[in-house]
Parts: structure tokens; sequence; C-alpha cells
């Protein structure tokens, strides 16, 4: 067992940045886990996405061309990775933490009975054991886990939890004819989500989101408006889009956009669900203003006030000079 | 048919906790327990199965996995229209992770043969979403994870559903069945249950079996079935935020401050 195996991830032709931040994980944990970095890319044409993925510390890249790879499925994906690990037996195998690895992997960690752990935001490697930390209790804990017992562990790590590695390499590149499973689920079509109509959440460096605490459509207006004063990009959480008082492209959240580029968010009468978290939890300054004390935004937030969000916002307009 | 729908009693953390003496957990004395809302929109979407079929063709069968405390999630579950309820429950079943559970909840699934199992896509409380797709592996048949959207005909070879990914992206597809779904928040609106049908959960049994019951063997369970241990839990640092105390005014001015001092 040696070496980290990255799966990458792509949709619709494109590499999802999740894929470069495993590569930058990676980059970090060879020097005291030793072995090759490979990063295998299953598709029907995995040329570009191999050339897409030859960055940082990858010493070699495999491709597995399957035309039943057109679209991601599953138990395609399972049966090519399940193989490669039988193959080359890596002691670290990496995912990303997304919609498409929940389906997958713990069918692969089961199958080649590897250690395993999801949504990590931190690894290391203490005498020769991999150990994952990761959130509990809604993010009020963070949590230390081991593996006794497996020579290989498989985690999906949190998305802008590691620095994504761009730097150009040139690793070998090897195709193999991999895994025999069958698809068991087809694709139909996709639907896209409506047009951001220029709305970047994920390249903006500060957000203002707003939650259910808005309490009304009559008082979103005013939102966008303080946003654009204080130079902020207008976010919120999904109940607001679900209501469509805002467009799903400022949604922040696992079904919506992560802030990925954002230093400063401030949540406005947000509770901090879950999901939401999983877009926002990572930004350095966090301000979380919300009614409810124990609210859990108020968990992870650097920042807090207790208190009315249309108050709070009218005094910003006041001494900003927001009309 | 039946449709297996498997539950979890979920925990939140009052404002002041403290770790058990072995560091490795919460106590539950400072946990706040419920049904977990995802499993809430995957019990829903079982139970609208079973009303648009015939007449008593469709089951829903709610199975959770713990101490006696955890029959409350499955009385809730019964009075939103689960029709009968399994608990397993032992000792040797404290070490079990994500994967260890999966594996009492497939052996369920074995003897209980539904057409489906829906989950929650995961748990509000620690958010792993393994254990769904860990039945699924377990059981060899076909799985879907955050399934937004599902169309299914009791009996029909396949389901057609939606599954919701990252940015708002949707993607149609048809799955074979039975399959294991995991089930996203949003996907229905979970019904409230009615005083009567409270009072009627009330009186329903719950079946309580152990591992053995179902056929489980003892190396399979627990600690002997799991595939992560927790070394440690600990309170990070960022999770003490400091709050901004004064009038709404002040409170502004702060936050203007550190507007500034964030952007430059």
């Amino acid at each position: 067992m040696s070496g980290i195996l990255i799966l990458a991830e792509h949709r619709r032709g494109t590499l999802r940045d999740a894929t470069l931040e495993a590569i930058g994980a990676a980059g970090t944990l060879k020097a005291v886990l030793g072995g090759p970095v490979t990063v295998l890319v299953i598709a029907a044409d995995p040329a570009p996405l191999a050339k897409a993925v030859s960055v940082g510390a990858v010493d070699e890249v495999i491709t597995v061309a399957r035309p039943d790879a057109a679209t991601y499925e599953p138990h395609v994906y399972e049966a090519v990775l399940r193989s490669v690990i039988a193959q080359r037996l890596p002691a670290l195998v990496l995912m990303s933490h997304s919609v498409d690895s929940f389906s997958l992997a713990p069918a692969v960690a089961i199958g080649e009975g590897l250690g395993f752990a999801t949504d990590v935001f931190g690894v290391a490697v203490e005498d020769g054991e991999v150990v994952a930390t990761r959130a509990g209790y809604n993010e009020k804990v963070f949590v230390e886990i081991d593996f006794p017992g497996r020579t290989g562990v498989l985690l999906t790590l949190r998305g802008g939890a590691f620095a994504p590695e761009t730097a150009p390499a040139s690793p070998a590149v090897s195709a193999l004819e991999a895994g025999d499973g069958k698809a068991r689920s087809k694709h139909l079509d996709w639907r896209d989500p409506p047009a951001s109509g220029g709305i970047d959440i994920p390249g903006s460096p500060f957000i203002l989101s707003i939650g259910r605490g808005v309490g009304d459509e009559a008082n979103v207006a005013q939102f966008l408006e303080l946003a654009d004063g204080l130079g902020a990009t207008l976010g919120c959480s999904r109940p607001i889009a679900d209501n469509g008082w805002l467009p799903k492209a400022r949604q922040v959240g696992q079904s919506g956009q992560l802030a990925a580029k954002c230093n400063l968010y401030i949540a406005m009468g947000i509770s901090g669900s879950v999901q939401h978290q999983w877009g926002m939890k990572h930004v350095e300054t966090i301000v979380a203003i919300n009614k409810d004390p124990e609210a859990s935004i108020f968990t992870i937030a650097r920042y807090g006030i207790v208190g009315d969000m249309l108050e709070i916002a009218e005094e910003l307009r006041k001494q900003k000079g927001i009309q | 048919m039946k449709i297996l729908v498997p539950v979890k009693r979920v925990a939140s953390l009052d404002d002041e906790f403290e770790l058990n003496d072995d560091g490795r957990d919460v106590d539950p004395d400072f946990c706040e327990f419920d049904l977990n809302e995802f499993d809430e929109y995957a019990l829903e979407a079982a139970v609208q199965i079973k009303e648009a079929a015939p007449e008593g063709t469709v089951e829903v069968v709610v199975l959770t996995i713990g101490p006696d405390d955890a029959d409350d999630v499955l009385r809730k579950a019964l009075a939103k229209g689960a029709d009968r309820a399994i608990r397993v429950d032992d000792a040797g079943l404290e070490e079990a992770d994500r994967v260890a559970i999966a594996r009492v909840i497939a052996q369920v699934a074995e003897n209980e043969e539904p057409g489906l199992v829906l989950c929650g896509a995961q748990s509000a409380d620690q958010g792993h979403a393994q254990t769904g797709m860990s039945v699924a592996a377990l059981l060899g048949w076909a799985r879907t994870a955050v399934v937004s959207k599902l169309d299914f005909t009791p009996g029909a070879a396949t389901a057609q559903v939606e599954r919701e990914l990252e940015g708002g992206l949707v993607e149609r597809i048809e799955v074979e069945t039975p399959a294991v779904l995991t089930i996203q928040l949003g996907i229905n609106t979970p019904r409230y249950a009615s005083l009567r049908s409270i009072k009627q959960a009330n009186a329903k049994p719950i079946e309580c079996l152990t591992p053995q019951d179902i056929g489980l063997a003892a190396a399979e369970i627990g600690g002997a079935g799991a595939l992560s241990r927790v070394r440690r839990v600990f309170v990070p640092e960022r999770g003490r935020g400091e709050i901004i105390a004064g009038t709404p005014s002040q409170q502004a001015a702060r936050l203007l401050e550190i507007i500034s001092e964030v952007n430059g």
C-alpha cells in the first residue's frame, strides 16, 4: 500500500475545481505518506481531462475510456475505480465531497475494505496512519477519525478546504481498460439552473446574504440596494430562492453556489442549515445577524449580532448614506 | 410492495454542552433529539407513493437503530403515515459508524424485500451522507443520491428521478428498481401529523429486534463492521465568536468597521 489515488471529477466535459483541490491536498501529504500521486480519469473521452489534471505533484494520470461514462454513472465508476484500487493498492484515495461522490464513495470503501470518512477538511499522517478531521453536531464540534486495521483509506474532501493546485506538471499518462461494471441508471437530460444574469457568487470577495428572517418578499429589494451600497454581492439561503424572491443564482449552499472567493460573509436572518454552511463556512470572516441567539450560524461566525436584521439594515443604510 | 424508510434520531446541542468522559462524543444529556429533517422528506415521498397506489398494495415500513428513546422518532413517522415500525438495538452496536449501521439496515431490507429504500440524503447533525448509499452497496442494488424529484409506480422496473447537483444543475435519470434513493429537502412538503394520527401511532406496536434476530453475525455489527473510528471530539476555536453588543446603531457602526477592516 503506497501512494495517493485521486478520482478526477468532471461534469459535461469540464474538470471540477474540487479535483484540483484534492491534488493540492495530495501535494502536501505526499512527503509524509510517500509513493506516487496518481489521478484516475474515467470518461468517454479522457484526453482533454488528462491534460487538465496534469498539475502540481501528480506523477501519473491513468485514463479509462468508456462510452458509458459520457455522463456520470455510479455503478460504472464503481467498477472502474475498484479495479484500479485493487491493482495499485493506494494508501489513500481522495475524492471530492460532492453529490456524485455520495453515490460512489461508500460502495468503493465497502467493496475494497478501505477506511472511510466523508466531508473531511483536515488530513494528517501520524506514524504512517491517516487521521482525518471533520465536523459534527452541525459544525459545533470537530471530530478526529482514525481507521484501525485499515491499510488503505478513502476520504471525500470538503469543497474549499484545500488550496487548489494549478502549476503545470508533466506526469506519465497511461490508458487502462478497467472495470466490467454495467450502468444501472440512464441519463435522460440536464436541466440547467436559470441564467445567472451576471450574478457572481463564486467570484465575489464580499457577500451579504439574507434568509428567512427577511420575512416578506417586499423587504427583499432594500437588501439589493444595501448590498450595492456596501460593495457586496447579495446572496440568499435556500428558502428565499425556493420562494422565488431572489433568483437561484444568488443561492449560497450545497444546491446553490459555493462562496469560493469570499473573504467576508454577512449572514442576515439565516439560521445556518448544514446545506447553507456547506457553501460558506470556510469563509474567514463570517458575521451572523439573527434574532435567535441559538441559531447554528453563530457557531461558525467570527462576529455575531443578536438582533433584527431589518433594524440593523436600516442603521447600516443610515450610517452609510444609502437611499 | 413495501417501501423501507430508515430514519435517524438526530441530536442538536444545547448552547453549553460537555463531552463524554472518553472525549469521543458529546454527553447526550446536553442534546435535544428529533427526527432527521431529511428523513421526513423521504418518509413523505414513500407515503405519497402509497397514497397514489390502490389501497392496501403498498406498505411503508420505518426502521431505526438505537435504544428505546428512539421510539419517539418511529412514533412520529407512524403518525405521518408509516404503517409499521422496526427498531434494532443491541449493546454491540455502540461503536458502529455509518457503514456498520447500514449493515443492519441492509439486513432488514433483505428480510423485508422492499421495492424501494428511501433514505434522507444526509443527517442534519453529522452530515456524513454515507448511510443510504452504503445500504445500496451492501444490497448490490441500483442507487441514486440527492433525489429532488421521484416518479415511481409500484411494480415498475424503473423509476424516473431527478438528482440535484451542485450549483442548481439538475440531471434527469432513469434508475433500475429495486433501488436505494436518498432524498433531498424540498422534494415535497412533509405533512403535519394530526392529533388523531398521533394517538393512533402511540397505540401501534414497534417491533424491537436485535442484530441476531435479523440474522447478523456479531462480527458484522458495531465496531467490527465499521470502516472508521472516532478518536477524539473537540470544540474548535472558531466556535467562539465575538458577540457585538450595544444598540442597533452601535452594532451597525461596529459592523461597518469590520467591513472596512476586512475589505481594506
